[in-house]
């Protein structure tokens, strides 16, 4: 008898107990639906922490002000105005390691342009600042030096302000102010994307820091901010990270004068640890999961070897009957082996569909890319599969051994 | 010409409590082909155990038993089912069809088995249904079926394979007399178109249509003789 004859008979016989057949995989379903589910969240989870440490730029420490990073209560960063350009340059100037240590001053305001305005983060920087995030131009070019030491009013804008304001034209030449202060676009930048704190990296523009001083926060607040909001810091090898923040540490507390064992006045971040660790708890959280829903796919396929050995005792005389006009208990063994592995695949792949838009849904929710991997659906096919094929052949057995005589005189 | 079957001396014994109960016990058989044979007895006389081994679904425990000049005795169990598929159709006495399956996949059933190709199946499936005179039907399940009409499409099942050997046990046990006439009547037409038939019974005029019959006790042939006009087997112990 042909394997497709076998199906038939077996989906025939499935189909005439449809409440039952679905109820026998629902196991299945759910343990299958819960590994694609996990194994899909976890690689987004992961592209997603990957994508950010990327957009980040590669061996990033960020200094932070005025956190207490000591026992206690740890007060937001920021709290304290300890940071200035001069530390910036210090630490570019002192340590070996440090390719660039770039000074930011930030805050949001009010740009327009035209008849449009938009609401967003201005931040003085100098060049340095692209350097340390790997975050190229477009379209037009950086700051100059001499931009940057005379605080020309010039801007490059990110990729959220071109489509707010230029409607998503060139945008380099146009003017926009930012406050009362017009400005002039030289640059556009690259999309980067979502940030550690999903908010679009891209919602930004930088001016000169010198003119973000003079000219525009500065101005807003009435006096000169000498403080900054944080310095990035490029180190030029990976392997000398955890060093130089140590340096790093030295020297700031020996510019700001702490003795002793007094808490530092300013903290220093690994931003890619933070978000490492983070992926890290993901998939570990991942993996509890699907080691849960492995318990679940057993449980599932208990309920088919149950189902399949009441529907061997059912069906004694249809075995014995079959017997008679011809089949070989080959072919018996065949038909409750394939209807079991039949139920359990159907299982397996309502469970991939389900996990599968539970996956997406959460991810979704969560910002994460969808990544639906090929392979998590191959597996746990596969794998409903060897579930229906293990604990059905012990009914198909018993079917197939059943003797014909007893079989057709069963009641 | 040869015997289309022969058993020498077959034996076939059952564990009853703590006794052995021989079913079947030193029968030998001969029938060529194209008759029409009734084995008779009363219920326990081990007619239905000389049909099962005669069947080819149960093994004799000693003895020789040739189908078609094959020794077929001790042959494997998937031997067995193949020349079972190939050979014998059978009919039982309650109609064992499958619910959920029309008369004509019913009847196509052996086909499956035999691995025939399905549109021919189903032309000789038709074709089986309209000699038992149900053409009409082929689309209706077998609840729909009378229990005449459901025994019609066991014999139909039985010769779609155009077997060598019908085997029919008690085929009218569970109809209604004028039913069963109808259904006796098929056999004679079976057997008259050329057919080899063994049915086994317990009544005298349900034998009596057969051309010969053998009459067992505690599993020994008393007679085998042919079927008298007037029912020469009357003095059988009934």
């Amino acid at each position: 008898m042909s394997p497709l004859e076998s199906m038939g008979i077996a989906t025939r016989a499935l189909g005439a107990n449809k409440l039952r057949s679905a109820l026998t995989v629902l196991g299945v379903v759910v343990g299958v639906a819960a590994v694609v589910c996990m194994i899909s969240i976890g690689a987004g989870a992961q592209a997603e922490v990957s994508e950010k440490i990327r957009t980040l730029g590669a061996n990033l420490l960020l200094v932070l002000p005025g956190a207490q990073n000591s026992n206690g209560a740890k007060l937001q960063s920021g709290t304290q105005p300890t940071l200035t350009e001069e530390d910036a340059a210090a630490i570019r100037r002192e340590l070996a390691d440090v390719q660039v240590a770039a000074p930011l001053l930030s805050r949001s305001m009010p740009l327009v342009a035209a008849n449009r305005n938009w609401v967003t983060l201005v931040a003085g920087i100098n060049s340095d600042y692209l350097v340390a995030r790997e975050w190229q131009i477009v379209n037009g070019r950086s700051f100059t030096d001499e931009e940057v030491g005379s605080g020309a009013k010039v801007v490059i804008v990110g990729s959220v302000i071109v489509e707010e304001l230029f409607d998503g034209r060139a945008g380099v030449g146009e003017t926009l102010r930012i406050g009362n202060v017009p400005f002039t676009v030289i640059g556009v930048l690259d999309k980067k994307g979502l940030g550690a704190a999903n908010r679009s990296q891209d919602d930004v523009v930088f001016i000169p820091l010198l003119t973000a001083k003079s000219r525009v926060l500065g101005a807003v607040r009435g006096t000169t901010r000498e403080a900054l909001d944080f310095i990035s810091i490029k180190v030029s090898d990976a392997a000398a990270m955890s060093e130089t923040q140590q340096q790093i540490e030295a020297l700031l507390r020996q510019r700001h004068r702490i003795r002793g064992d007094a808490p530092s006045d300013f903290s220093i971040d690994n931003p890619a640890d933070v978000l490492t660790a983070r992926g890290a708890a993901v998939r570990l959280l991942g993996i509890l999961l699907i080691a849960v829903a492995s318990v679940s796919l057993v449980v599932g396929g208990i309920s088919v070897m149950n189902i399949m050995l009441v529907s061997v005792t059912e069906r004694t005389r249809e075995i014995g009957l079959r017997m008679a006009v011809g089949a070989s208990r080959r072919d018996i063994l065949w038909q409750f082996l394939i209807e079991a592995l039949i139920l359990a695949l159907m299982g397996g792949l309502v469970g991939a569909v389900l996990g599968a838009a539970a996956a997406v849904a959460i991810a979704w929710e969560a910002g994460w890319p969808i990544l639906i991997s090929p392979w998590a659906i191959v597996l746990a096919c596969g794998f409903s599969g060897l579930i229906g094929i293990s604990f059905g052949v012990y009914p198909a057995h018993r079917a197939a051994r059943l003797d014909p005589i007893e079989a057709l005189r069963f009641a | 010409m040869q015997p289309l079957l022969q058993t020498v001396g077959i034996t076939k014994c059952y564990p009853s409590g703590a006794t052995i109960i021989r079913a079947v016990s030193d029968v030998s058989l001969l029938v060529r082909h194209g008759e029409f044979v009734a084995i008779r007895g009363r219920s326990g006389s081990g007619k239905s155990t000389l049909m099962n081994l005669v069947g080819l679904l149960e093994r004799p425990d000693s003895g020789e038993y040739f189908l078609q000049g094959q020794a077929v005795a001790k042959l494997s169990e998937e031997k067995r089912a193949a020349i079972r598929r190939q050979a014998i159709g059978f009919i039982f006495q309650l109609p064992v069809l499958l619910p959920r399956a029309t008369a004509l996949e019913n009847i196509e059933l052996p086909l499956i088995y035999a691995g025939v190709a399905r549109s021919q199946r189903r032309r000789r499936a038709k074709d089986a249904l309209d000699s038992v005179g149900l053409a009409e039907r082929g689309h209706h399940w077998p609840s729909q079926l009378s229990g005449g009409e459901q025994q019609r499409v066991v014999i139909a099942r039985a010769i779609v394979n155009d077997p060598a050997l019908i085997l029919a046990d008690e085929p009218t046990g569970s109809l209604d007399s004028r039913t069963s006439d109808e259904i006796l009547s098929l056999f004679e037409d079976l057997h008259r178109s050329g057919r080899t038939i063994i049915m086994v019974t317990h009544a005298t005029n349900v034998a009596d249509r057969a051309q010969r019959q053998i009459a067992l006790h505690d599993g020994q042939i008393l007679k085998d003789e042919a079927t008298s006009p007037q029912g020469a087997l009357a003095e059988f112990p009934e």
